[in-house]
């Protein structure tokens, strides 16, 4: 027999160190994907349209996906968790309106519109997290599944905002409006409020994701919901969390999109969750959880609506096309996605 | 059965390679007809892949298959089934919500005109069922089957699609003693209709009584053959190993007996699965848990652990009393209290495969490294801690659990449930397809845990890693403890006397 006393078995270890390198670099590669994409789409607008690459534009597009990008960057807690949200639009319109006729009823009555403006602000945000807290308590304690408990949502949500605006339009009062209206279209040297908004919340988010044990945990479960559980993760908790810290950042969108228009009707935040799921997508995040990132999460959200701005900015494809092509652009990169795993 | 004649094989210098890395050196050996064949070697010796090629799920690199003198490159496994060569997989394929005879037809259905002919798949799955020992209807779903029933409907789907060479990988890691007996009788009554059957396994005592010869791999290369009865059990696992292996277990220590005890569990039931289980393991001791399959010893501690309903029982933990009584609420507050479990199914719930293995080990421990934010330094220092106390093989630190060898992702596994510093640990079925030498180093890391005063408990069915290991052992049947023998006490047969039922005058302790 040959003298190889200590390591009986070199070879599976060269396989398993030389196999490892490659997917890595390809890895890198993935992860690069969507930024080329930007990259690429952001010369196709310059080449056809000139008013595409000017800093209006760019803060104007900017401004448009902070909506979105806040809710995707809570979409990513929850499918890298292994879950879904389908509710986020029409929880939104559901959170504007509730906003609207609280600032419009707590301006005159407690006789300070500053006070009623901020007030309706901190309850976009709690009537977010108590939405998430609600779905998180039904998926985890419940046992319904993520897709049909927020899927009957969607439908709820929106129907009791129908209701409140009597199926037509919830305004926001002229003066009050006024008073809000800095909200979205102040800026903080040169860059409007919205998009500071936006990247606070991508940073925060990033922070929680990859460097607490919060954020490990949530990869944790969607790689391996039983491993994590067998190795002593409080699952429930850390899943009910993402749905709270996803309707924390529907709250955050929505008080910052409410004036902008000073009204909620049916229509409004009508398929963000499609724009909101895509840019996670987009962003490299498997649909089946356990891996993604935040960076790439902004990075979709920008390109979709880069897409939106080309398309409006130019007649190539009709801006009623708009959702077509995010719909087409969401089951491209899945394909390719695919196998990945 | 018959119709086909035999099945001769001739590997001549079969090369296998995955991208750059080469898996199988040009192996040549010949398997005769009619014979039952050991197939040994350490996890990556490369048995599993030459199977895949026999069996048409692989394709060589270079060198030449000859079935019957002929040279064949089977373009896939239905290639190789129409030749009468069926691989038997160590994780079963069988589509759990389908019928036994939906099954061991599926993709060979039997039709009469566009529909298919239930009546004669039926008939026919019952005769292969009757020629396996399997008394079951053949409409009954597979998913209501329990494990070993579902390993003998493999092997009468294999039947059924009249194979002439078998191959079976693992076959009796998930039986019971009784299940062996009854798989190695219709070995035997296989081999005397013609059948070649290629047997792998760890389990070299299982070798030396079913196979007629057995071949030994290390490395992708063949490396010995010998009539079994001419090789012992040791002289076997030296050939596997490559070097001399010292005794497999390590000598046991005294255990002090006097000292309160680390655990200690009373009257503990869950329903359907463990009633009244009292027992408790002292600081230093290694405390083995004996049974057949399905006798609730991995349900019970299931249950301590807050992972199943339990019901009634007291548990303490180093004197002081949980809480509520009837264990913990989840592995989270049972590992706050110093219990951590390591479950026997690895890749389903021990380890994130897909995971780093930093991220692997710490998983447990994390609120050690964030403060608030995780520390990867402080992890990966760990890492390499871990790497170097269990002895883990790896080539970097860098990659995926999944691309190390099962032996050293137990080790992992092992690393990560001892992250957390418990008091007791529950290692459940610690070593289940692992090869010879991770065996061993897992049996002395056991050891030097006790040492370190740790209490172990070893859930195993493996009756001999019992005996070598443990202080003592209890012995679960159907859902009850029935009898805790110490030291003197431990030997196979006294074991499997009071695991089966057959021996409840001598209950020791």
């Amino acid at each position: 027999m040959p003298p190889e006393q200590q390591t009986p078995q070199p070879r599976p270890e060269a396989a398993a160190h030389r196999s490892e390198t490659a997917p890595r670099w390809t890895e890198r590669l993935h992860g690069l994907g969507p930024v080329i994409g930007l990259v690429l789409l952001c010369i196709a607008g310059t080449l056809l349209n000139g008013d595409f690459a000017t800093v209006d534009n760019a803060m104007n597009v900017l401004t448009r996906t902070a909506f979105i990008g806040i809710i995707a960057v809570g979409m990513c807690f929850v499918i890298i968790s292994g879950g879904i949200d389908l509710s986020v639009g029409s929880m939104a319109a559901l959170i504007a309106g509730s906003v609207i006729m609280f600032i419009n009823w707590a301006g005159p009555a407690s006789g300070s519109p500053l006070l009623a403006v901020v007030m309706g602000a901190v309850l976009a945000v709690v009537l977010g997290a108590v939405f998430g807290l609600a779905h998180g308590l039904l998926i985890t304690k419940g046992r319904i599944e993520p897709f049909i408990v927020t899927l009957g949502t969607l439908g709820i949500f929106r129907a009791y905002l129908t209701y409140f605006a009597d199926g037509g339009a919830l305004t926001l009062d002229n003066e009050l409006s006024d008073l809000y209206a800095p909200v979205y279209y102040a800026s903080l040297a040169g860059i409007p409020v919205p998009v500071w908004v936006f990247v606070i919340v991508a940073i925060v988010g990033g922070l929680i994701l990859n460097r607490t044990a919060y954020g490990r945990y949530v990869q944790a479960i969607g790689s391996n919901e039983q491993v994590a559980r067998y190795a002593a993760v409080d699952v429930d908790r850390v899943k009910i969390l993402t749905y709270v810290l996803l309707g924390v950042c529907v709250g955050i969108a929505t008080l910052l999109y409410v004036p902008r228009l000073g009204s909620a009707s049916p229509t409004t935040g009508l398929l963000w969750e499609l724009e909101a799921i895509a840019a996670v997508i987009v962003g490299g995040t498997a649909l089946k959880g356990g891996a993604g990132s935040i960076t790439g999460t902004v990075v979709g959200a920008v390109l979709l609506s880069v897409i939106s701005n080309i398309l409006n900015l130019t007649s190539i494809i009709s801006v009623y096309l708009n959702a077509a092509v995010q719909g087409f652009v969401i089951i491209i990169v899945a394909f390719l996605q695919r196998g990945r795993r | 059965m018959g119709g086909k004649g035999s099945v001769a094989v001739e590997f001549d210098g079969i090369v296998k390679a995955f991208g750059p890395v080469q898996v199988l050196h040009g192996v040549s050996f010949a398997l005769a007809p009619g014979h039952v064949y050991g197939l040994l070697g350490e996890n990556g010796a490369g048995k599993s892949t030459l199977m895949k090629i026999l069996s048409g799920y692989e394709s060589a690199t270079g060198g030449a298959l000859k079935i019957n003198g002929q040279p064949r490159q089977f373009a896939s496994s239905r290639d190789a089934e129409a030749l009468g060569i069926v691989l038997i997989h160590q994780e079963f394929n069988l589509a759990e919500d389908l019928n036994v005879a939906q099954n061991i037809f599926l993709g060979h259905e039997k039709k009469k005109g566009w529909l298919l002919d239930d009546a004669a798949m039926e008939r026919d799955a019952a005769s292969a069922l009757a020629a396996v020992g399997l008394n079951i209807d053949p409409r009954t779903k597979v998913r209501k089957l329990i494990v070993a029933e579902k390993q003998l409907v493999e092997i009468a789907k294999s039947i059924a699609r009249r194979a002439r060479l078998l191959v079976m990988d693992e076959p009796t890691a998930t039986l019971t003693p009784g299940e062996t007996e009854r798989l190695f009788k219709l070995i035997a009554q296989l081999r005397a209709d013609g059948v070649t059957i290629v047997y792998i396994s760890h389990k070299l005592d299982e070798v030396e009584q079913v196979t007629d010869e057995v071949i030994v791999m290390r490395d992708g290369r063949f490396v010995a053959r010998a009539p079994t009865a001419d090789v012992t059990r040791q002289q076997m696992a030296n050939l596997m190993v490559g070097r001399e292996l010292a005794d497999l277990y390590p000598p046991r220590d005294a255990v002090t007996t006097s000292g309160e005890p680390a655990m200690r569990v009373q009257g503990f039931s869950v329903p359907g699965w463990a009633q009244d289980a009292s027992f408790e393991v002292r600081p230093g001791e290694i405390l083995g848990f004996a049974g057949l399959v399905g006798a609730g010893r991995t349900e019970l501690f299931e249950g301590l652990l807050g992972l199943r309903p339990a019901s009634g029982g007291s548990v303490e933990m180093l004197g002081k009393p949980v809480p509520h009584g009837k264990g913990w609420r989840n592995p989270r507050d049972a590992a706050r209290h110093g219990l951590t479990y390591l479950s026997e199914d690895r890749k389903g719930k021990g380890l994130h495969v897909n995971f780093g293995l930093r991220q692997n080990l710490t998983l447990m421990a994390l609120e050690r490294y964030a403060q608030p934010w995780l520390k990867p330094e402080a992890e990966r220092s760990a890492l390499a801690e871990a790497v170097k106390d269990y002895g883990i093989r790896t080539g970097s630190l860098d990659v995926k659990a999944s691309s190390l060898s099962g032996g050293n992702q137990q080790k992992l596994a092992l690393a990560k449930v001892l992250q957390p510093r418990p008091k007791v640990v529950v290692l459940d079925e610690p070593t289940r397809g692992v090869d010879v030498g991770a065996k061993r180093d897992i049996y002395f890391l056991i050891q030097r845990l006790a040492r370190e005063g740790l209490a172990v408990i070893v859930v195993s069915s493996e009756l001999m890693e019992l005996i070598g290991l443990c202080h003592r052992v209890a012995v679960m049947r159907a859902g009850k403890l029935v009898a805790t023998l110490d030291a003197e006490h431990l030997t196979e047969e006294e074991l499997i006397a009071h695991a089966t039922g057959t021996a409840d005058t001598t209950a020791a302790a």
